[in-house]
């Protein structure tokens, strides 16, 4: 595979604007229910970044990704992407901002009656005008980047798991968008993949000036491509930074975290919740 | 026991205030037939051909059954050569409809709804949202329409199918003059209020069953054991509604 050394495979490279701040997470409190899952969160995420969002499972990852999509309504606080705010905002509008985002969800979400080129067509098909030929070329050279150019004719059944994350990779940047969020970009991915699916996601933003925003607890391959990494765990924003200033960090959650430490203030535990109280109550026992 | 049935009464409204807003939103976004009819044909292939094998031999069956039982009823009366009038109009107006709809609910809908029920378990409709793509407007209205448009020309194949089918135990069988099982059937037959009414209640029965099976796809809770209860219900409440509406429409079409 020879598309990741030659950048041309990634696309035309527009004018990125450094400084806009792409996605803006301003004090934001997210909920499931009575549950809060982060609170106070501040974060934001420019042109041409790579921001890494690190926590351990369930720490609230996935959610801040739904929120920042619309696909979650905040409890409180100010969230803007591309400078418009999310809160209240109407259908017409929310789709108009998704039509510039990319999602690569946790596991895929690939359509399992398309093959592997339709399902990288896809946002082709229903948002552009494009001819067949020319969604042809688009898609073989996005499915050239992620190395499965000659997988595209398979159906989904045909092919791995890890292809099939490397396909929904494909598809999720098929459209150039503006701001992508990778959700567990390297889960499942043989090394090799993984490093390259890195590196593309960094070209990406380089070339492209997008804004990417991987949500993950892989910490090699995030550190080396990210520009900022922000932890989150125990409902809160723990710790930011650049990859080598957290790198040298004696912060203890910070530290236990990033060296897979036993022991330490992560808490192994679920955290109690007034659900399972309530549970705990219509059982008579103790929570 | 009071708070019991009002809890029920008022579960059951919830979900028909949820059904009736599908129904809309579906009807709203009916316009994909138009803008993109392609999505469309690929649904009623899908519905249509792939239930074309059980409503035939069903149909073919109900025929012979009807060929059977007519002859034996009209040979007391010595009118044996009205069969084919009798199994006609049996089958227009009554059987073809109603047994091609609780076939379609079985065969067709319980497809769909587990088809609609595993893209939201594989969070492929969320995807679609994500998108900026409509998943009522791309997934379930060409479903929608598909059915709508599959069920009388299934319920026609039934029908036809089952005339045969009292054709081959009638004339070929038993030995009716075939000259009067036709002519019978053709002077007996009217166009609009037997075929036409026929259509219509199978248009209606397609609605219902297509509309329960998309809902119940859409509401279910996306794990196994959801998309399967959703599967059961999808046949269940298609076929009570079915039977609900085929007196309901036979009142209201066959009464002077």
């Amino acid at each position: 595979m020879t598309s990741l050394a030659d950048s041309s495979a990634i696309g035309s490279a527009p004018t990125p604007a450094a400084s806009t701040a792409v996605l803006d997470f301003d004090r934001v409190t997210l909920a499931y229910g009575d549950f809060t899952v982060l609170h106070d969160l501040s974060l934001s995420v420019r042109a041409g970044e790579v921001v890494a969002v690190m926590g351990g499972s369930g720490s609230g990852k996935t959610t801040l990704m739904r929120a920042a999509t619309g696909q979650l309504a905040i409890q409180s606080g100010e969230l803007k992407a591309f400078g418009q705010s999310l809160c209240g905002i109407g259908r017409v509008e929310l789709e108009k901002l998704r039509q510039r985002m990319g999602v690569l969800f946790q596991h895929g979400a690939l359509f399992t009656d398309l093959d592997v080129f339709e399902n990288v067509a896809f946002p082709l098909r229903e948002h552009t005008r494009l001819t067949n030929a020319e969604i042809a070329q688009k898609v073989l050279h996005n499915l050239d980047a992620v190395g499965l150019r000659a997988a595209a004719h398979l159906k989904l059944s045909e092919v791995s798991g890890g292809m099939a994350r490397r396909v929904a990779l494909a598809r999720s940047i098929v459209r150039e968008p503006q701001l992508v969020f990778y959700d567990e970009p390297f889960a499942g991915l043989d090394p090799i993949s993984m490093g390259i699916a890195a590196r593309l996601i960094r070209r990406l933003s380089d070339k492209l000036g997008c804004a990417s925003v991987v949500i993950t607890h892989d910490v090699p391959e995030s550190f080396e491509i990210a520009d900022t990494v922000y932890i989150v765990g125990q409902g809160e924003l723990k710790a930011s930074g650049s990859p080598a200033s957290l790198a040298e960090s004696n912060d203890p959650y910070v530290r236990q975290f990033l060296d897979g430490a036993p022991d330490g203030p992560v808490a192994f535990d679920y955290p109690m919740t007034p659900a399972f109280e309530q549970w705990c109550r219509s059982k008579g026992v103790q929570p | 026991m009071l708070g019991t049935i009002g809890d029920f009464t008022r579960r059951q409204l919830v979900v028909l205030g949820q059904l009736a807003r599908f129904f809309v939103q579906l009807l709203m976004r009916s316009g994909v037939l138009f803008k993109r009819p392609r999505l469309v044909i690929q649904q009623v292939h899908f519905i249509g051909n792939y239930s074309l094998l059980i409503i035939a031999v069903s149909g073919l069956f109900v025929g012979f059954v009807l060929g059977l039982q007519g002859y034996y009823t009209l040979n007391r009366y010595g009118s044996e050569e009205a069969l084919g009038l009798l199994v006609a109009l049996s089958l227009v107006r009554e059987l073809g409809p109603v047994i091609t709809a609780l076939l379609f609910a079985g065969r067709a809908g319980t497809s769909l709804t587990a088809e609609i029920g595993l893209m939201k378990a594989g969070e492929q409709l969320a995807a679609m949202e994500v998108m900026a793509v409509d998943p009522i407007r791309r997934v379930l209205a060409p479903r929608f329409l598909g059915g709508i448009i599959a069920m009388p020309v299934l319920a026609a194949v039934f029908s036809m199918v089952g005339i045969i089918g009292g054709w081959i135990v009638g004339v070929v069988l038993i030995g009716i003059d075939t000259g009067a099982f036709w002519s019978q059937m053709q002077a007996g037959v009217d166009v609009f209020d037997d075929v036409l009414n026929g259509v219509i209640k199978s248009v209606v029965f397609g609605v219902a069953v297509t509309l329960i099976a998309l809902f119940e796809g859409w509401q279910c809770k996306p794990t196994p054991e959801g998309v399967s209860r959703a599967t059961t219900r999808t046949v269940v409440a298609g076929s009570l509604v079915v039977l609900g509406l085929d007196f309901v429409l036979t009142a209201l079409m066959f009464s002077n």
